[in-house]
């Protein structure tokens, strides 16, 4: 059975005043799959993830499928610690009405463990500028997976976050995928995580560099055109595993 | 303020508490949207617009709010089509407004317009009071998830389908509105503080956002009746007595914050 296209993009362009910022970019991605968008800063990754959402003027087709439900999870949150919300109000602003049931499912979706009662005291009661790194971006997954996408567009999931919560993070996405059938597009600058989770890949560099499986698509060759020699020498190096 | 016989005292007292309670509560939005000097700024934008009224004999609400609308609108549509920083544009608008304002202003009057002369209260003041508040409370309470929303994260909301542009827009009318009522209270130059001071305290004491918004208006209402009780015994202008009652929460709230 052939895969169903959630999202076709063909021969997209972005321009900012006289710089062009995306150059006839094409691709698609498959219902269910995890995409990752990689590219050196500046390369235009932000900028695609707002033209999908139709927040900037563009040129060419973005075709998603008919009544898809997408959710966007920005880069990071311009909130300090001050910042008086607490983690259950936060949740809540993504739905009518409190619907504690609700979120505590999607709290345990995202890997936060315990009883409800530990949830409510050590995390719903909290102010969400005192959470730490990993447990913010998990909120916001929480918060982009609260009324059921389809998709969900995550911006760099795992900037400011120490190693050991990356990983959860990209864990947590590949189960939401196993579990939900959740498609996941998200731009990344950890190569060794998208060899690891993704299905397809695309590099960008204001124009689509490589496009397909990682460990076809990412050659030497095409990392160190992203992003210089090192990176060349890691791609030879992990396909070793 | 001698003068001021009972019933003037209450009418005084009933536009200045609801003024203090609007304020308090659109201020504790424009402090998270980091908005303060922006919104005291634009409170001075209103000064032209009372000149006018007091000149042609007319309510000088109407004109403050008409200028503070035809800023906001121009302020907002500047924004719109050149992307320049809302500080500089409002900036430019506060320093034409206070210039022409002054220039306008019969030279007797413009201590009034610039801080307000709660004495002069007529009837009229406490009914658009009284209308202009319940408009504030009921179109936030309609707006709070959506602005609040933007108000974290512009991207989300709209992704989430929420037109950020056009609810900051109507957020900025209803500051035009309530600074508008609150010249009367505290005059053009003061108005800021009203908006800003209540909030800022609030922020300091505050983990939620329910316990933020109510001792954001809170606060607001204990500085206008505080100060206006403290100008009456002190028979000294309400004005700066708002202002200096409303510190005194900030203050306290210093000590509430660890770093």
């Amino acid at each position: 059975m052939e895969s169903q296209i959630i999202l076709k993009v063909e021969n997209l362009s972005v321009k900012f005043e006289e710089e062009q910022v995306l150059d006839n970019i094409s691709f698609s991605v498959k219902k269910g799959d995890i995409f990752a968008v990689v590219g050196p800063n500046g390369a235009g990754k932000t900028t695609l993830f707002r033209a999908l959402f139709n927040f900037i003027p563009y040129k060419g087709k973005i075709e998603w499928q008919e009544g898809i439900k997408k959710s966007y999870v920005p880069q990071r949150l311009t909130i300090d610690f001050y910042f008086p919300i607490s983690v259950l109000e936060f949740l809540t602003l993504k739905l009518k009405k409190e619907d504690r049931e609700a979120i505590f499912e999607v709290l345990k979706n995202v890997g936060f463990s315990g009883d409800e009662h530990h949830l409510e005291k050590h995390l719903l009661d909290k102010k969400l500028g005192s959470l730490s790194g990993g447990e913010f971006q998990k909120i916001l997954i929480a918060f982009a997976l609260l009324d059921k996408p389809d998709v969900l567009l995550f911006d760099e999931p795992t900037s400011g976050v120490d190693i050991g919560s990356e990983k959860t993070i990209y864990h947590t996405l590949a189960d939401l995928r196993k579990k939900t059938g959740l498609t996941v597009i998200f731009i990344s600058h950890d190569i060794q995580m998208v060899y690891q989770y993704v299905d397809s890949v695309l590099c960008l560099n204001k124009e689509a560099v490589c496009l397909g499986g990682p460990s076809r698509a990412l050659s030497a060759e095409i990392l160190e055109k992203l992003y210089g020699k090192e990176a060349g020498v890691f791609a030879h190096e992990h396909r070793k595993f | 303020m001698e003068y001021l016989s009972q019933s003037s005292f209450i009418l005084s007292l009933v536009v200045g508490l609801l003024v203090g309670a609007a304020a308090g509560l659109l201020g504790s939005f424009m402090v998270l949207k980091r908005m303060s000097l922006v919104g005291d700024a634009l409170t001075h934008v209103a000064l032209p617009g009372v000149a006018l009224g007091l000149l042609f004999g007319f309510n000088p609400f109407f004109g403050a709010f008409g200028f503070l609308a035809l800023a906001v609108l121009a302020i907002w549509r500047i924004g719109e089509t050149t992307r320049l920083p809302t500080e500089t544009i409002v900036g430019i608008f506060f320093a034409l407004s206070l210039a022409v304002g002054i220039l306008l202003t019969p030279e007797l009057e413009l201590l009034e317009a610039l801080f307000g002369d709660i004495s002069k209260t007529q009837i009229y003041d406490g009914l658009f009071a009284i209308s202009g508040s319940i408009i504030v409370f009921l179109v936030m309470k309609k707006i709070f998830k959506k602005f609040m929303l933007a108000v974290i994260s512009e991207d989300i909301a709209r992704s989430a389908g929420v037109s950020v542009d056009k609810i900051n827009l109507l957020f900025l009318f209803l500051v035009a509105l309530i600074v508008a009522l609150g010249v009367r209270v505290v005059g053009t130059l003061l108005m800021g503080a009203l908006v800003i001071i209540p909030a800022a305290a609030a922020k300091n004491f505050s983990r939620t956002m329910a316990g933020y918004v109510f001792l954001s208006i809170v606060f607001g209402i204990l500085s206008v009746g505080a100060g206006l009780f403290l100008a009456k015994i002190l028979n000294l202008p309400p004005g700066p007595m708002i202002v200096l009652a409303s510190v005194i929460p900030f203050l306290v709230s210093l000590s509430a914050i660890k770093r």
